[in-house]
């Protein structure tokens, strides 16, 4: 079976898991600029997906497509069935920024809190995790640092804070763009073991966009490879190795004949 | 061997501990020792040049009048500060609510803000003696000329502060649809605060300088009047007086709104 498939089939049939996202012909353009042309896939709910390419392929355009940051020139974008206005509204997808975009003025906690005050006053039914803010800023390995101030925080800690606040509301897609790309390597491997064990905790779908092979292979089900001008997708690439993963791993044959592979695909694009 | 160990760890603890409390002490003993050496100059030059004592006082004769004219400068001192915190409230109040309507509206803004760049370029001595024929000779006009001054660095730097929110905090706040009123109270006006207090600092010297500037131009009570009641008196050590007390008044403002900032500004 494969988990995504450029759509030439029509949408999969009843019985059949409803995917996270469907990107049928989408565009996005900026001016007269094409950012992206014509893509279509299909995002299995409860994957892990990275997505690789050279700069300029559109893959945190991507993201923001997904996301209703930014409208479809032309094309259509479904999550979970619904447009992508709709599953804003409807707190189905969360978004984990380079930057953790934290509130300065807000402790730790009540950053993580931030999301469940918004559309409060509204009268707004807001879904909410299982799991307390508190037990999230846990989950992330920060207890303890519950009241603590962002500036007081290192940056892997703050980009945790941030994974926390994004988890606050149970989304059934995580986005998140090169989230681990401005932390040092011992970090970033670390925070990489923790998202793939909430990942499995929380069975939610995970969009991740990357710049490094490495990453792209050591979290990913599914690597997505975009191409540039115009972005578009070049290749779905299946990532056969066993979970729970480990940073070992990294060191095995397979490991680097998918590296290499992509490497070179990324050559190409 | 631990406690071997131990003993230059502790010392040098102690030498670090103490080297921390001499620049301590340092800082302040420096710029006070320097103030006092300056009055210690005036005072030795006035006397020894026979200065007479209405062209220039020594330190020791101001610091007689301040002792016996107290009650005489508290009776003006009340009503400049009166003034100068109304003036200061009335000012910064319209500054902040102006600020909101040119960040959330850019017509209202581009059809205010020349308008408020020329008034600022007005000398506020120019503009201090049409706000008093407006308003008379009372209260009103010294609030106004108060709150005036410190208008424009108040609305200058709370639009900056309210567009000093991140593209991404507000893609965050677009991601968990909030409305543009949680986008303000969440988010804009929390960022703004660091601006809006470097304002407030600069307003609350200034607003005084604004009530003197009222009182100098028609008043009978207030620091302004002092100032100009004893200067054509020729009551030279008094004027001193009265203008160590302005600055005075400045200090206290300033110092109060420095503690409120760092009460609330903690990040």
């Amino acid at each position: 079976m494969t988990l995504v498939q450029p759509l030439t089939t029509p949408a999969p049939e009843a019985g059949h898991a409803p995917a996270a996202a469907i990107l049928r012909n989408a565009s996005v353009r900026f001016g007269t600029f094409t950012a992206i042309q014509d893509l279509s896939l299909e995002i299995e709910a409860g994957a892990f997906y990275t997505i690789l390419g050279p700069s300029g392929c559109g893959k945190s355009t991507m993201l923001r497509l997904v996301s209703d940051l930014i409208p479809a020139a032309s094309g259509e974008v479904e999550i979970f069935g619904k447009s992508t206005e709709e599953a804003r509204l409807a707190r189905e997808f969360a978004f984990v920024f380079q930057d953790a975009t934290l509130l300065p003025w807000r402790s730790a906690l009540q950053n993580v809190e931030l999301p469940l005050e918004i559309g409060r006053k509204r009268g707004i039914e807001i879904k909410t995790s299982d799991r307390s803010p508190r037990e999230l800023l846990e989950l992330v390995g920060l207890k303890g640092r519950e009241d603590a101030l962002p500036h007081e925080l290192s940056g892997g800690m703050r980009q945790r804070v941030a994974i926390a606040r994004a988890l606050v509301c149970q989304p059934r897609l995580l986005l998140m763009d090169e989230p681990f790309g401005a932390l040092d390597e011992m970090t970033r491997d670390h925070l990489n073991l923790q998202l793939l064990q909430i990942w499995e905790e929380t069975g939610t779908t995970i969009l991740f966009v990357t710049h490094s092979i490495p990453e792209a292979v050591f979290l990913g089900q599914k690597v997505l490879m975009l191409q540039a001008h115009p972005g578009r997708l070049r290749e779905v690439v299946e990532i056969d190795l066993p979970f729970p993963r480990a940073i070992k791993q990294r060191e095995t044959p397979e490991f680097m004949r998918y590296a290499a592979y992509l490497r070179e695909l990324l050559e190409t694009c | 061997m631990a406690v071997i160990d131990d003993i230059p760890a502790q010392s040098a603890q102690d030498t670090e501990r103490a080297e921390a409390t001499r620049r301590k002490i340092n800082a302040v003993a420096v710029p006070l020792g320097t103030a006092a050496a300056l009055l210690a100059c005036w005072q030795i030059g006035v006397r020894v040049f026979g200065v007479p004592n209405y062209i220039a006082p020594a330190p020791s004769d101001v610091a007689v009048t301040l002792v016996q004219e107290f009650p005489l400068l508290m009776q003006n001192f009340w009503p400049t500060l009166y003034e100068s915190l109304l003036g200061f409230a009335v000012g910064n109040l319209a500054a902040v609510l102006i600020a909101v309507a040119f960040v959330h509206n850019r017509v209202v803004e581009r059809a205010f803000f020349p308008i408020a760049v020329f008034v600022n370029t007005i000398p506020i001595l120019a503009i201090a003696p049409i706000l008093v024929l407006i308003f008379g000779a009372g209260l009103t006009a010294k609030v106004v000329i108060a709150a005036l001054i410190c208008f424009f660095p108040t609305l200058v730097n709370m639009v900056r502060g309210l567009q000093s929110v991140s593209p991404q905090a507000l893609e965050l706040a677009r991601i968990l649809s909030a409305s543009k009123a949680e986008v303000f109270w969440k988010i804009r006006l929390p960022s703004s605060l660091p601006y809006l207090f470097s304002a407030l600092k600069i307003a609350a010297t200034t607003c005084v300088i604004g009530a003197i500037v009222g009182e100098w131009v028609g008043a009978d009570r207030g620091l302004g009047a002092l100032i100009i009641d004893a200067t054509f008196n020729f009551r030279s050590a008094l004027l001193y007086a009265t203008v160590f007390l302005s600055s005075g008044l400045s200090v206290l403002m300033f110092a109060t709104v420095s503690i409120v900032e760092r009460l609330v500004v903690r990040w």
